[in-house]
């Protein structure tokens, strides 16, 4: 078993166009979902989302890479760029040979499927362009970083829907430890704000009009969001080896089915999933200071999560510290974990726990430490990240400071 | 048909029930219509009526639209026709 380090991050949200950027903005609480700005919006029900503004592909990508790279792609490789840059690892050789890429998405590349049907069904064309398949495959993020980078080991896509980046880091994270790989790029990416990829989620009424408030009692649903975050995730000897800035480690993870129900969460699910992780990471209830809940501002989420938190660390539970970041970014899907881990590396890192803003009315039923509002200092040792997939799938990671 | 025989027989399609089985006292819960299943109706009434009823998962005491019995369901959809076709 090797130990596991995190040498690089990168973003691209609404709160940021890379990590500097999007946790100054957690570390201020402020708020990136806004009316959403895309074609038919006024047909929507819902109109807010956590969009990223000002990301221009033009200029960034050459008109080649334009047509190959939807927009879950772009947000992918500008990500990928920042982390692997912040890593300074080189991939040639060996390591080049053997280390690979697992990234999550739930939908891939939505926006290109909804601009495709337009053009055939409402514009009445009967020609699309020769790359759609390719720009749409939910694997084109990967498949693109594997070929920017010369990553030429194992390399995939997972997708378990709301979970999907943080079973692909649990695979990653899987990779490096076992030995089999001396490197993963690993994370996710999502971009559905586009008519058809909101109109879809409207349709289940989940969806709240004004804002994500999570485990306030005044909550009313989650708010989409989009964008990417990738990590390096390193075998700890090689990133040494090299002098490396090491971020923090990841130290165990757990995944669980709740073979159950097919949207309603389970609390049992949930809380196997969390002793699962701390059971993997060798560490007690009591070492955990900060959780990053998946916290998705639904009746049903967030009252589910912080049952199985009181049922995992009993008395603990009043003790640690656990947000929603979703609050402020939205909820990425299928990259919401991957997001969400730059709040957990800022919790071992900066010592700054990042707050789950829009809290308004305390709930009974989550009477928890939600670090209301504004950020807090604190100094953690081991976090956890939570994430609770549609379908019952739950997946939990681990890290430490270092 | 009549908005109470047609919310009827959407409800009872849903429950899988005859119409002749759905009460207008009954509850969604009584007749065995769960969340999702309240959301597939809600959506099919709807579509039958062609109007737009506001309702939130998250909220449904607070949405205008009592779902508390069958009874309450047809109130609301004869309430959002004569508002929504006027």
């Amino acid at each position: 078993m090797h130990r596991v380090v995190i040498t690089g991050a990168g973003t691209v949200n609404a709160l940021g166009h890379d990590v500097p950027a999007t946790l100054d903005a957690m570390r201020e609480g402020r708020c990136g979902i806004c009316a959403l700005d895309f074609q038919d919006v006024e047909r929507l029900s819902i109109q807010i989302g956590g969009q990223v503004r000002g990301f221009e592909a033009e200029g960034r990508y050459n008109r080649q890479q334009m047509s190959l790279y939807d927009r879950f792609t772009q947000f992918t490789l500008a990500a990928a760029k920042e982390a692997i840059e912040q890593s300074g690892i080189v991939f040639s050789g060996e390591t080049s040979a053997k280390s690979g890429v697992v990234l999550g998405t739930a939908g891939g590349g939505v926006s290109t499927w909804d601009a495709n049907y337009r053009s055939v069904y409402e514009e009445g064309k009967n020609r699309v362009h020769p790359f759609v398949v390719p720009k749409l495959m939910n694997n084109a993020a990967a498949s693109h970083v594997s070929m920017e980078h010369n990553l030429k080991g194992p390399s995939f896509t997972v997708s378990t829907a709301c979970a999907s980046s943080n079973h692909a880091m649990a695979q990653a994270f899987q990779m490096v430890r076992s030995g089999m790989a001396p490197a993963m790029i690993t994370g996710g990416s999502e971009s559905m704000l586009c008519f058809g990829g909101v109109k879809a989620w409207e349709g289940l009424r989940v969806m709240s009009k004004d804002a994500c408030r999570p485990f306030s009692a005044n909550r009313n649903g989650m708010v989409q969001g989009e964008g990417a975050g990738i990590f390096v995730f390193e075998e700890y000897e090689h990133a040494r080896a090299r002098g490396a800035e090491i971020l923090c480690e990841v130290i165990g993870f757990a995944m669980s089915s709740d073979a159950s129900d097919i949207v309603m969460p389970s609390k049992n699910g949930a809380a196997r999933a969390m002793a699962g992780a701390l059971a993997d990471a060798k560490v007690n209830a009591a070492d955990v200071g900060y959780i990053n809940a998946h916290g998705t501002g639904t009746a049903a989420n967030d009252k589910t999560e912080c049952a199985a938190v009181a049922d995992v660390f009993g008395i603990h539970a009043d003790k640690l510290m656990i947000s929603s970041t979703k609050s402020m970014h939205g909820h990425l899907i299928g990259g919401t974990g991957a997001v969400e881990l730059l709040a957990c590396i800022m919790a071992l890192r900066d010592g700054v726990i990042a707050p789950t803003i829009g809290y308004e009315e305390p709930d009974p039923e989550c009477a928890l430490d939600v670090v209301p509002n504004d950020a807090r200092d604190a100094k953690v040792d081991v976090v956890l990240s939570n994430a609770f997939a549609f379908g019952g799938m739950n997946a939990v990671l681990a890290l430490r400071a270092i | 048909m009549s908005v109470k025989d047609k919310v009827i027989e959407i409800i009872a399609e849903q429950a899988v029930l005859e119409p002749g089985d759905v009460s207008l006292d009954a509850t969604l819960e009584d007749l065995g219509i769960d969340s999702l299943g309240l959301v597939e109706s809600i959506f099919a009434i709807e579509e039958e009526f062609d109007i737009s009823i506001p309702f939130n998962a998250n909220e449904p005491s607070e949405s205008d639209f009592d779902i508390t019995s069958v009874q309450s369901i047809i109130a609301g959809i004869d309430k959002l026709v004569a508002e929504q076709k006027s």
